[in-house]
């Protein structure tokens, strides 16, 4: 099935770094995407009252644009995916929408063009226990706070990705690149989103205690999926951010690096932190390519040091276990309990 | 919170209007406050989630108007996955805030021109987006 990718409004611009490495990804994971030709912004916030049809029209567009194409639609943004997928639950929620809405873009649009977004593509077509035999550069030594945010599980109707209070997909796409991920208890919370537009002081407050909770367990870097996110985390989060106790990255820039691509192609560009030292640091001593130089990163305790000796074979093991049990555990609790 | 009723609170249309713009029923509410319990912003408002359901479930609309609880809800939807009755609260957030935008003259809650440059030179266009279709009319 072709995949088109969606890449929004603020990926060509304020997110270049999360756009660059998604399709550096992409590349050396042998995903083919075609950028749309013509797209519409998506609306950013999916509008919640319920007489306004029109609203839903700048999402339906997109993909009625990809339905005379023929194939599903691919997004990085969270914002887009959550507003792409809610608007197309809507429209097929209500019959008389989709005339009305059908009628003013011109189109047969029949509610049937799927919304995808990277990690659900990692997760199911590329696998984990695939992606971990294609690290060529694992991420020893990180250690990282996966953060999910607001919109990317919820509302589970709706997105229907993972089980909303207990998802697991970005701790198994780290644990396969080799990096420890450290649990913290605001993986889930809102960071303020747009709310730092009036009101910057409760968006502080949020990313504090999201970042210092995330710091106090022992986290260097902490990854998302949303441009918004990533702005907040770096633009409020005070002393943190300014001491480089914390980077925040995109979740691509750490797995086109982790599969070795030239940090030219992985973004990097627009942190605020001392993102290039942090990786310096990290990866000291080890080219991609090759096997796990002994060499450990800066805070790693030396315990670590002999399983990092062994050249690649103990990753792999390590990666694949871990996420089995994850699921066992994300299984056992029914999302629509 | 202390609340003085009179006859004429009552009003059929408030509780209509609400539920043709939220397509929530307000009535299932049993007011256990998980929503309020979630709610990241629910410290800051001058009323948490549940006391905006109960407030409009006598119909306190003048009352409702004032608040600014609306204003900081960010539409995370962690009151949405929690509720047991399977009420979207942050449907009834944004029905009270177009409520109060649509019979205004000056609706603009943020003003373009008062973001600060710094932020603005930053700031990813979708929060300006998001933003802007919260905050006007």
């Amino acid at each position: 099935m072709r995949t088109f990718y969606y890449p929004g409004c603020t990926l060509p611009d304020k997110a270049r770094d999360f756009d660059t490495s998604a399709r550096t990804t992409c590349d050396l994971l042998g995903i083919e995407l075609e950028e749309m030709e013509r797209w519409v912004c998506c609306g950013s916030a999916f509008k919640l009252d319920r007489t306004n049809v029109m609203q839903h029209l700048a999402p339906i567009r997109n993909l009625a644009e990809v339905h005379k194409e023929g194939g599903r639609l691919m997004t990085l943004c969270v914002f887009c995916y959550n507003s792409l997928k809610r608007a197309n639950y809507a429209f097929n929620a209500a019959s008389d929408r989709q005339e009305i809405l059908n009628d003013f873009i011109e189109s047969d649009y029949d509610g049937k063009v799927q919304v995808v977004h990277l990690l659900e593509m990692l997760k199911d077509d590329v696998s984990f226990e695939a992606l971990a035999e294609q690290v060529k550069r694992p991420l020893t030594g990180l250690k990282v706070a996966v953060f999910y945010g607001c919109l990317l599980m919820r509302p589970f109707k709706e997105v229907g990705f993972e089980d909303p209070e207990n998802p697991s997909v970005l701790e198994r796409l780290f644990e396969a690149l080799g990096a420890e991920v450290v649990p913290y208890p605001h993986h889930l919370e809102c960071c303020g989103s747009y709310l730092s537009l009036k009101d910057p002081e409760h968006t502080t407050t949020c990313v504090t205690k999201i970042l210092g909770s995330a710091v106090a367990e022992g986290a260097n870097a902490i990854v998302t999926s949303c441009p918004m996110c990533n702005f907040n985390f770096e633009f409020f989060g005070g002393d943190l951010v300014s001491r480089n106790q914390i980077h925040t990255f995109y979740f691509t820039e750490l797995l086109a690096l982790a599969l070795g691509a030239d940090k030219e192609l992985c973004g990097l560009e627009q942190h605020e932190t001392d993102v290039d030292g942090f990786l310096q640091d990290l990866f000291a001593g080890r080219a991609a390519t090759e096997p796990v130089a002994p060499e450990p990163a800066t805070e790693e305790p030396p315990a670590e040091e002999p399983e990092a000796a062994a050249p690649e074979a103990p990753e792999r093991p390590a990666a694949k276990e871990v996420p089995a049990e994850k699921e066992g555990v994300a299984g056992e609790r029914d999302p629509s309990e | 919170m202390k609340l003085v009723l009179e006859r004429g609170d009552f009003t059929r249309t408030f509780h209509e209007r609400l539920k043709e713009l939220s397509g929530q029923d307000l009535f299932t509410c049993y007011q256990c406050g998980k929503c309020s319990a979630g709610c990241p912003s629910a410290a800051v408002m001058d009323a948490p989630p549940h006391a905006i359901v109960r407030l409009a479930w006598f119909g306190q609309e003048d009352d409702l108007m004032k608040l600014n609880s609306y204003w900081l809800c960010a539409a995370c939807l962690t009151c949405d996955l929690r509720c047991p009755k399977g009420i979207d609260i942050s449907r009834i957030m944004e029905a009270l805030r177009v409520m109060f935008l649509r019979p205004r003259e000056e609706p603009d809650m943020v003003p373009p021109e008062s973001l600060p440059k710094d932020m603005l030179s930053r700031i990813p266009q979708q929060a300006l987006v998001a933003g802007m279709r919260k905050y006007t009319k």
